[in-house]
């Protein structure tokens, strides 16, 4: 897992070297003379190799400094951890509400192969993973926000809310995440039950079932105790893959709801060739990506105890 | 009688593709998902002969209308016709799909079938940067290298054929190391046949139907991925159509509001094509092996 994070940095830093212009020509007035520019590159240390400012980078975040964000007048990790907080939110979430939609309903549409149900189901599935997240966010925008007024247009915050109830406040935060958190959990909602549907049909086909069945164990404890338990291993291994879509997904759907998160940040910074912002963004991602992989291990061991790591 | 006896005697003796058609040809989902898509493409070839406007006209008269006669999906905010730009971002999104596809299945099947065929170091080294390139979040580094590199559409089919290629790369991996053990590769070593003609000849074909299936449901995620950074303004940018870029314009809430002719028709489109390529994708898989059938 190291080793790839490594790999990861290492490809990040190499492509970012790659940018024309020089954060000198960022930080500079117009009024300085090529030697104080020299002097200036010199001193941000742009003249030693690129290998050997990614040493350097590295063990400077190491100790909990990821460089200077220029636009926003902060450190970088002060910036990220500003931002950090309502992407996490609104990925957790949609990845909450996708696992309790998703999950069982794929459960029931395999069950009931081929019914009312299954059918109607299979379809929702089918234009859940179909339609483009940035679409779907401006048609709910256009009928719920534009059309009847119920939900904001954007943001997190109403700015003409002066309360001090911190009740008020979470109230406010959740009703301005509603639009964004089924923007952002249709898509990973709908591949959830796909998932679970075939996962589970392939389950229920199997001798084992039939021996539960022929033992006269109620239906519902061989779908829910036998079948599940086995159907839901590959899902585990799904979900750890799963968080680097939903990261990007935020980016977009942050973009249309303007919420103040890493995605939109993430946008702004590349706009604005914002280096040392982009690597730190993308190597927080990266590291949160591996620990969602690490996690899906560990309950992957958990939900399958033939499985046993050393 | 005996023509009955004669189209069954006819259908055993059928190819392996022979027999996929076929089970293709009784899935109506897929089959109409077919004709849709054959439609789309043809719009998008024909659509200079079928329009009176070319994208770039504009009609300072004739600003701002909704459909009509004349328009029949009105014109944007400079006078071009939205029907006609339409087509052409069609073109484009589609031709960016396909160029994708195309090159992220050719890098992910060699590289795939060196890791499976030589297995050993090799194969560690290659799984290990799949694994590098499929821990990256996808979106970000897209827009990180669209922003660096220029936005040209050239530098985003390779962006992200670059950054997709690990998916195939990982099955056509699985499969030939299945097929690696077969008796039938023994016989190939013991007649001394060199180890790229065993791997192409011999290992390849056997793995092409996975590569269509997963290369007909990529056509559908890649859409998605090139209609989502256009939109942002980092895939392909403006006067170049694309049905991303098209509905870009509804980020403005009077857009939204009240003309929807700016960006409701490049999301069916989109919403179509993608719905297409899922359902024959799924199609072919059931066609190509009729056991793992739903």
């Amino acid at each position: 897992m190291i080793p790839v994070f490594i790999g990861i940095l290492f490809i990040l830093f190499f492509i970012l070297q790659q940018a024309p212009g020089s954060p000198v020509s960022h930080m500079m007035s117009p009024k300085m003379t090529p030697a104080q520019k020299a002097e200036l590159a010199d001193k941000l240390g742009l003249n030693t190799p690129w290998y050997f400012r990614f040493i350097n980078w590295i063990e400077e975040a190491l100790s909990g400094n990821l460089g200077y964000s220029i636009t926003h007048k902060k450190p970088v990790t002060d910036v990220i951890k500003d931002y950090m907080g309502s992407t996490l939110l609104l990925s957790s979430i949609s990845l909450v509400i996708s696992i309790l939609i998703g999950i069982p309903a794929g459960v029931i549409s395999a069950t009931k192969q081929y019914s009312k149900t299954d059918n109607i189901l299979t379809v929702v599935s089918l234009i859940g993973i179909s339609i483009p997240s940035f679409f779907f966010g401006l048609l709910l925008l256009k009928f719920f926000a534009v059309d009847i007024q119920i939900f904001p247009l954007f943001g997190l915050k109403d700015p003409l809310l002066f309360s001090n109830n911190p009740m008020t406040k979470y109230l406010d935060i959740a009703w301005h995440l509603v639009l964004p958190s089924i923007v952002l959990g249709l898509g990973s909602t709908a591949s959830f039950m796909r998932y679970t549907r075939s996962s589970m049909l392939e389950v229920i086909k199997q001798d084992y079932i039939r021996t539960a069945r022929a033992k006269g164990l109620r239906e519902k404890t061989v779908i829910y105790r036998h079948a599940f338990r086995n159907a839901i291993i590959p899902i585990i291994t799904l979900l750890g893959f799963w968080i680097p879509s939903l990261l990007s997904g935020a980016v977009i759907t942050e973009t249309i709801f303007a919420l103040p998160g890493l995605g939109k940040i993430s946008v702004e910074a590349t706009m604005t060739r914002n280096y040392p912002l982009i690597l730190g963004i993308n190597a927080m991602l990266a590291l949160l990506t591996l620990i969602g992989a690490l996690v899906a291990d560990i309950l992957y061991a958990i939900a399958d105890p033939r499985i046993r790591y050393d | 009688m005996k023509k009955k006896y004669k189209r069954k005697h006819k259908r055993r003796n059928q190819s392996y593709w022979g027999e996929v058609f076929y089970n293709l040809r009784k899935n109506t989902m897929a089959m109409i998902s077919l004709l849709m898509l054959l439609f789309v493409m043809l719009m998008c070839l024909i659509v200079p002969m079928i329009s009176p406007y070319s994208i770039e006209t504009t009609n300072m008269q004739q600003m701002d209308q909704s459909p009509d006669k004349e328009h029949i999906l009105g014109t944007d905010k400079i006078g071009r016709d939205l029907f006609t730009r339409l087509f052409y971002a069609g073109r484009i999104s589609l031709g960016v799909a396909l160029s994708v596809v195309a090159l992220e299945c050719l890098i992910g099947t060699v590289l795939g079938s060196i890791a499976g065929f030589y297995g050993g170091i090799v194969d560690i080294i290659i799984m290990r940067i799949a694994e590098i390139f499929m821990s990256f979040p996808f979106m970000i580094i897209c827009i990180t290298i669209a922003a660096i590199f220029g936005n040209s559409i050239f530098n985003l089919i390779l962006i992200l054929a670059i950054l997709s290629w690990p998916g195939i790369g990982r099955i056509v991996r699985g499969q030939i190391l299945t097929l690696r053990e077969i008796e039938y590769m023994e016989a190939c070593e013991a007649l001394g046949i060199s180890d790229i003609r065993r791997i192409f000849k011999h290992l390849l074909p056997n793995v092409l139907a996975y590569i269509i299936v997963y290369a007909t449901l990529g056509m559908a995620s890649v859409i998605l991925t090139e209609t989502s950074l256009s939109f942002l303004g980092l895939g392909v940018s403006p006067p170049t159509p694309t049905w991303g870029n098209m509905i870009q314009e509804a980020r403005n809430t009077l857009v939204i509001q009240e003309k929807w002719w700016y960006w409701i028709p490049p999301g069916i489109c989109i919403f179509i094509s993608v719905m297409c390529f899922n359902l024959l994708g799924d199609g072919l898989r059931d066609a190509i092996d009729p056991k793992m059938k739903r």
